[in-house]
């Protein structure tokens, strides 16, 4: 893609507005930029706002995000003050996406690591795919949220929807409230100390506060599935 | 892909806007579905009165002299109003009957509604210039659907746009495919459900409208649809009072709904609820799978 030569060498703590920048333009800006603060005006849910973000930028934008908002982020800070549509933060890498409203589908799909951060709820397929990433839900998830997830951490306070981690590879789950189903192959787990210390951890980067990590639930891999089983070999 | 958006004003006074608001939420979804673009407009109800929008199929259509031979047929009358290659037949007769030979008798056209409220209309093409040549923003009324389609189950034609109709007053807007709409189309075509298109959305319109026919209530008729469709869908009907949105129980097919106290707002992505005066103050969700959300104007 070619540089938008136009923009004006961009300051720290810059005000940019989609309504008089096209969203183009305002992402090739954060991506020609390595530090700063930056406040993104009226979103209007379009897509793929801040999308690829590599610098330690700090980023807010005020007001809805549409789809993959944040994603392949690496190192930035990106904050919604609003909801955010499908995908949110999906393969993020390093840095933090915290949506300050609710998140749609597939939130954090395929994340490598960071933090996403969703003060709302996010719907089904929260965390599918999950690589590294941390997400913290701070409302419930929708059904089939961390399906086939790898490694990272997905922690919800609040309620799981059905099929909970199917099809579940290395990746902890950990819910608070109640979870409606548990996917094939996700069972409940032994929360141990090492455990309730590391959520301690990550609630705390999560800015949770006065949350008794002992009323967690903890979900792995029964790890049936993702090995070859000799007595099922008739069935291939 | 393909874009809906359903508007339902609780605001009296904002229903002289409802073509600009519908057009301006539509317009976002241009995207989602470039190849056609349809919608349908709740209003100017006048006393025993039953309207018929058609189109025509692709050469002109003399619709004076279709009214003259259905007003004839029928035994009532019958009175044109025509609007680019559509046309709204207004009759004192029955809608049911009407359409049907309608369907029958006069081949270079389509029947897109009947009822007292609903107004249909439907192209083929970018959905800004199907807005703008049906002058969508000049329209008043109480609650309107919309789409934007790509296609995927069947060929572009204005037949294939949606809405489709379900019945008296109601019509049915789909994002998502079907996969047992064959089958489907053959039970209902034995049951005496009428069909114009190879369309799945308009074995689902079907479909509900003879679940309906049936003694089935709108909410009823679309719980049943999620045993009887197979497939992938969020759809929005219209109904003379006001809409339902269901999603099947996957829910791959995106939705978002906000209210205010001035309306209510449905649309594939939140985009199109953006430039809705008050939106700033709306309570926004997304309809959880396989649930049911109706609004209505009936006490």
């Amino acid at each position: 893609m070619t540089k938008v030569s136009s923009i004006p060498r961009t300051s720290r703590n810059s005000v940019l507005d989609l309504v008089e920048m096209s969203l183009r333009s305002v992402n090739q800006l954060l991506h020609d930029t390595r530090d700063g603060d930056f406040l993104i005006r009226n979103p209007r849910g379009a897509h793929a706002i801040v999308c690829g973000l590599d610098g330690n930028l700090k980023v807010t934008i005020e007001g809805h995000v549409g789809y993959y908002c944040a994603g392949m982020n690496k190192r930035a800070h990106v904050t919604v003050i609003g909801n955010a549509g499908t995908g949110v933060a999906e393969n993020m890498m390093s840095g933090i996406v915290h949506v300050r409203g609710d998140a749609s589908q597939s939130a954090g799909a395929t994340g490598c690591g960071g933090l996403l951060v969703i003060d709302g709820n996010a719907s089904a397929r929260c965390g599918i795919a999950l690589r590294g990433l941390d997400i913290v839900v701070k409302g419930s998830v929708g059904h089939m949220s961390a399906f086939m997830a790898q490694a990272g951490r997905l922690v919800v306070l609040g309620d799981a929807g059905d099929g909970l981690g199917d099809s579940l590879y290395e990746a902890q789950l950990f819910v608070r409230g109640a979870v409606k189903s548990l996917g094939t192959d996700c069972i409940e787990k032994e929360l141990r100390d090492e455990h309730r210390a590391a959520l301690r951890t990550l609630l705390d980067a999560a800015g949770v506060r006065n949350i008794d990590v002992a009323k967690f639930r903890r979900y792995g891999s029964a790890r049936k599935l993702y090995h070859f089983h000799v007595d099922n070999a008739g069935q291939y | 892909m393909c874009g809906i958006v359903g508007l339902f004003l609780k605001n009296e006074v904002l229903q002289r806007n409802l073509g600009r608001l519908t057009g301006l939420m539509l317009r976002e979804l241009c995207d989602r579905g470039p190849d056609s673009a349809g919608f349908a407009i709740y209003g100017d109800e006048r006393k025993g009165i039953t309207k018929l929008c058609m189109v025509n199929r692709d050469d002109v259509v003399d619709w004076s002299e279709v009214a003259d031979r259905l007003a004839s047929t029928i035994g009532a009358d019958v009175a044109v109003e025509e609007i680019e290659d559509h046309a709204i037949l207004r009759t004192t007769g029955s809608g049911e009957i009407a359409r049907k030979w309608l369907i029958d008798n006069i081949p270079s056209a389509y029947v897109l509604s009947q009822g007292t409220a609903i107004e249909t209309f439907k192209g083929v093409g970018n959905p800004a210039a199907i807005i703008e040549r049906l002058a969508l923003e000049t329209r008043a009324g109480t609650h309107s659907i919309g789409h934007t389609r790509m296609a995927t189950e069947s060929a572009v034609t204005v037949a294939g746009s949606h809405p489709f109709s379900t019945g008296d007053d109601t019509c049915l807007v789909h994002n998502g495919s079907l996969s047992n709409h064959n089958r489907l189309r053959e039970q209902l075509l034995r049951k005496g459900e009428r069909f114009q298109t190879e369309n799945d959305s308009e074995v689902a319109a079907a479909y509900l409208a003879s679940r309906m026919r049936g003694g089935d209530t709108l909410q009823r008729a679309l719980e049943n649809g999620l045993r009887d469709l197979d497939g992938f869908y969020t759809f929005l009907v219209g109904t003379r009072e006001g809409f339902a949105v269901i999603r099947d129980p996957i829910a791959c097919k995106p939705a978002v709904i906000a209210e205010t106290d001035d309306w209510v707002a449905m649309a594939t992505e939140y985009r199109a609820i953006a430039p809705l005066p008050g939106v700033e103050h709306a309570k926004i969700w997304e309809p959880a799978p396989a649930t049911a959300y109706a609004w209505s104007h009936a006490a």
